[in-house]
């Protein structure tokens, strides 16, 4: 059969529920935090370079928009953390009942809200008074 | 099939053609970047102002220097990990699958040689006003 006339599984059969949106979403923050990553790497570059490339790079994280992603980032991070536990308990052979399975996505949904907004609030207080 | 001695050794690794070492090294470097996020997260928000030189004497403590490398040296390793699955799952044709993987690689080592030099930089001094 040619490539392009092949069913797509499994993009297109999948009824949206709560295994594949907990999965497609550790995709998303895996990508949101890949990003994260650059800009860490780019702070940690301007504390080298000296005052003055930190001093751009300090008025840049205060930007609003930049410190409302850094924030969310708190949240991203918080989410592919606990759903990344759940997914080494599963690699591990543990969790994998329907029931513990749906349980666990309800602990890993309340963990990241509880863990980000925590971690986010803390961000947004703390650097209003810095940098 | 099964009992034979070859039926232990595959010989297709899969699409990627790099059977299952990412998938182990993925498993292995988020288990320990758990602890390590932890730490550098706390440690960063203890401190009393972001400023450059505040930041700066931090890195210069040996073994938040260390544990910065290491963090920074794990993270690369464990996004472009990520990534390559995820290019590997949507990018079919095989020449645009493995530029991707290609680009991937590249600025990962890129990110993670600027990062290194910048924390051994400061860690041995530099970075001063």
């Amino acid at each position: 059969m040619p490539m392009r006339s092949r069913p797509l599984s499994p993009f297109l059969h999948y009824r949206w529920q709560y295994t594949n949106t907990l999965s497609i979403l550790h995709r998303v923050t895996g990508v949101g935090l890949s990003v994260a990553f650059v800009f860490l790497v780019y702070l940690i570059a301007a504390v080298a370079r000296g005052p003055q490339a930190f001093a751009r790079a300090a008025t840049l994280s205060a930007h609003p928009l930049v410190r409302g992603l850094l924030a969310l980032m708190a949240i991203t991070f918080a989410y592919h953390m606990c759903n990344g536990v759940r997914h080494l308990l599963w690699d591990a052979g543990l969790g994998l009942e329907r029931s513990q399975a749906r349980r666990s996505a309800w602990i890993v949904v309340l963990a990241t809200l509880i863990l980000g907004a925590t971690v986010a609030t803390i961000m947004l207080l703390h650097r209003g008074g810095a940098a | 099939m099964i009992g034979d001695p070859a039926f232990g050794q595959p010989s297709d690794c899969g699409p990627a053609r790099h059977g299952v070492g990412g998938w182990w090294t993925q498993r292995l470097t988020a288990l320990v970047l758990v602890p390590l996020v932890i730490w550098s997260a706390t440690s960063a928000l203890r401190l009393r102002a972001f400023d450059q030189p505040s930041l700066a004497a931090w890195m210069r403590a040996p073994w938040n220097a260390l544990a910065l490398i290491a963090l920074v040296l794990i993270c690369a390793a464990h996004s472009y990990l990520g990534l390559r699955v995820i290019v590997e799952d949507y990018v079919h044709a095989l020449s645009w699958r493995l530029a991707g993987v290609a680009l991937l690689q590249s600025v990962h080592w890129a990110l993670a040689a600027v990062a290194v030099f910048a924390i051994l930089h400061v860690a041995l001094g530099g970075g001063a006003a």
